[in-house]
């Protein structure tokens, strides 16, 4: 910048009044105004999303101490909700199944993720194919079509059960059988490790082959390199995964309601959380109710996202 | 121009060549992983190839013939399954198509205004309300379910489209406007000012200079709402109750309720085409998509 234009703001330098009176810190004034109205005018669309957001997120803190089925008023009840969850057998079935669901799905998830994106990073020919092919599952894993197709190959003469009949084995009612039922949807989101694999993917590529070299000179094998090169470097990249695949996981819904059509059967061993919400809340419009499992479900949810963020001290690793 | 190309985000290398330039091991542990890799393919791809196949089979033989070219041809399943539901297929695929063509519209519109606002603008309040956006990624939609159907109930708007793309136009989902804004932030701020400097305002400058250059965030973002939003399932079932407004996810679960032996292969038929649609957009826009999960982590 050129001298004269620095010499008129220098501190100290009183700002000469203006003929019309208008000074310069008043011109500043004005246009952090017009930078304000212009900020909130390309954000009014967000505020308004904003508001159908954060009321909801009071009101059905409100309604979670009512009784309320969308006819009458919402009547005040206290905590007359929470003592009946604490009776509620359905709701710890329900609680069970989707801790369950989600405790072993996750980590099996991941843990394959990120094998086959180690095997992907050692460098590959034909690596655009096999990232295709592995990522597709996970952007159809939620469909309709797709828990259909899986009812029916883990059917009774389902394809798992023809193929598992050829090896000597007699396959289980994968569906039928209340034992087997929640498996059946455990490798359904197995079979979606495509979305954490790309994202490893794009970690492990940031990793500089130097530290890699580095370690193979200092005479570590590939485990070793493994545990003390990858996986710290990796780790916030792996913090992020478990994260963002806990949190959807606990709120899984679709897959139990098309697998069990929409009962959670058999004997309930299909019956997620985010599904028992459902049926009190849009078929017995039980809605008080609903509303304070929804709450119980997000302080668990906020609970154990904590959790992991205390936890990542120990073992999350930032390079900077 | 050259200055702006190099300071994209968006340039990775080309895979396969650094990939290849990369490929290490001997000869034996790259045919090892090869291997491998294939067999982990097979299983992966396995259940689609399976319903294209069972979609192309008499209904009688589908559990029988396990072979993935069928023994005998049966076309008829994608005709009769066309019809085999209270209206006609075509009656739900351009009711899917409306309502991911409008939720698309709305996602670009609104999220990328947010998005420039975060990114590129100064106003009282922006970390504030960054943050609280950036808080809306984790919190849990279920929360909201209920108050925000008994809106939607007073406002007389059950069995209507607006309930599933209303929130489309306020910018709900704070994934694509964090991705826009990681975009839109990587742009050189040189560019603003020599806008300013020819006399643009901010709007001028968002239309004219920063939305050509975010393209590219704009696709991925456009192919992100059309896949998330075509397999939509939970809200068209809570707020669609009229089976002419049906989706395609909630027309394929009423072969659920009709669960015949005889529809088997005509399920799988309408199946394969409610899915095809998705695999077109993943093939066209795979280079959009990977990026897109790289680096937000979206999905």
């Amino acid at each position: 910048m050129s001298v004269s234009s620095d010499a008129s703001t220098r501190a100290g330098t009183p700002t000469p009044p203006r003929v019309d009176g208008v000074t310069a810190a008043s011109i500043r004034a004005r246009k952090k105004l017009r930078n304000d109205r212009a900020g909130y005018l390309f954000l009014l669309p967000w505020f308004l999303g904003m508001l159908f957001m954060v009321v909801p997120f009071f009101a059905s803190l409100y309604l979670a101490f009512t009784d309320y089925n969308l006819l009458n008023p919402p009547g005040w009840i206290g905590l007359e909700n929470f003592r009946t969850m604490l009776g509620d057998a359905k709701l710890h079935q329900s609680l069970k199944v989707t801790f369950v669901y989600s405790f072993v799905s996750v980590p099996l998830s991941l843990a394959v993720a990120l094998g086959v994106a180690m095997i992907l990073n050692r460098g590959i020919r034909g690596l655009p194919v096999y990232r295709a092919v592995f990522y597709l599952p996970s952007l159809l894993g939620g469909s309709v079509a797709v828990v259909l197709l899986w009812r029916y190959i883990f059917g009774l003469d389902g394809v798992v059960n023809q193929f598992l009949g050829w090896v000597g084995v007699e396959g289980p009612g994968w569906t039928s059988d209340p034992q087997y039922a929640l498996t059946t949807l455990i490798i359904l989101h197995i079979w979606t490790f495509g979305s954490p694999m790309v994202i490893f993917l794009a970690g492990l590529r940031q990793i500089p082959a130097l530290y890699y070299e580095a370690a193979a000179i200092d005479g570590a094998n590939r485990f070793q390199q493994f545990r003390s090169v990858t996986l710290p470097l990796l780790s916030p990249i792996i913090f992020f995964n478990l994260i963002q695949s806990l949190i959807a996981s606990f709120q899984t819904f679709t897959q139990s309601f098309v697998m069990s059509n929409g009962t959670g059967q058999p004997a309930d061993s299909t019956l997620f959380y985010n599904l028992y919400l459902y049926q009190k809340g849009f078929t017995e419009f039980d809605m008080g109710y609903a509303s304070a499992m929804a709450w119980v479900l997000l302080v668990i949810i906020a609970l154990l996202t904590g959790l992991n963020f205390v936890a990542a001290r120990y073992w999350v690793f930032y390079d900077n | 121009m050259s200055i702006i190309n190099s300071q994209l985000p968006e340039t990775p290398p080309d895979d396969e060549d650094t990939y290849l330039e990369r490929s290490a091991g001997s000869r034996r542990s790259r045919f090892t992983r090869h291997v491998l890799l294939c067999a982990i393919g097979v299983v992966m791809a396995y259940p689609l190839l399976w319903m294209i196949s069972s979609s192309l089979k008499p209904s009688g033989i589908v559990f029988t013939d396990l072979a993935l070219w069928p023994s005998t041809w049966d076309l008829s399943n994608y005709p009769r399954g066309w019809t085999a539901l209270s209206e006609p297929f075509s009656v739900y695929l351009l009711n899917s198509f409306v309502i991911v063509t409008l939720s698309i519209v709305g996602n670009l519109f609104s999220c990328s205004l947010a998005a420039y606002g975060f990114a590129r603008l100064k106003f009282a309040g922006r970390k504030l309300f960054f943050a609280l956006m950036l808080g809306t990624l984790m919190l849990p939609g279920h929360v909201l379910l209920v108050p925000q159907y008994i809106v939607f109930a007073k406002l007389d708007w059950l069995n209507t489209y607006y309930p599933l793309l209303v929130p489309h136009f306020l910018a709900t989902n704070a994934f694509y406007i964090f991705l826009m804004v990681q975009f839109m932030r990587a742009l050189p701020t040189e560019l603003d000012d020599a806008a300013r400097i020819d006399g643009c305002g901010p709007f001028r400058t968002f239309w004219s200079i920063i939305l050509p250059l975010s393209l590219p965030a704009f696709a991925t973002t456009a192919i992100f709402t059309f896949i998330s939003v075509w397999n939509e399932f939970f809200t068209p079932l809570l707020y669609l109750t009229d089976p002419q407004l049906y989706t395609v996810p909630l027309a394929l679960r009423q072969f659920v309720d009709s669960d015949g032996q005889s529809q088997w292969g005509q399920m799988f038929a309408m199946s394969f085409v409610s899915l095809a649609p998705v695999i077109g957009f993943f093939i066209a826009g795979q280079k959009y998509l990977v990026r897109g999960i790289a680096t937000t982590g979206l999905k």
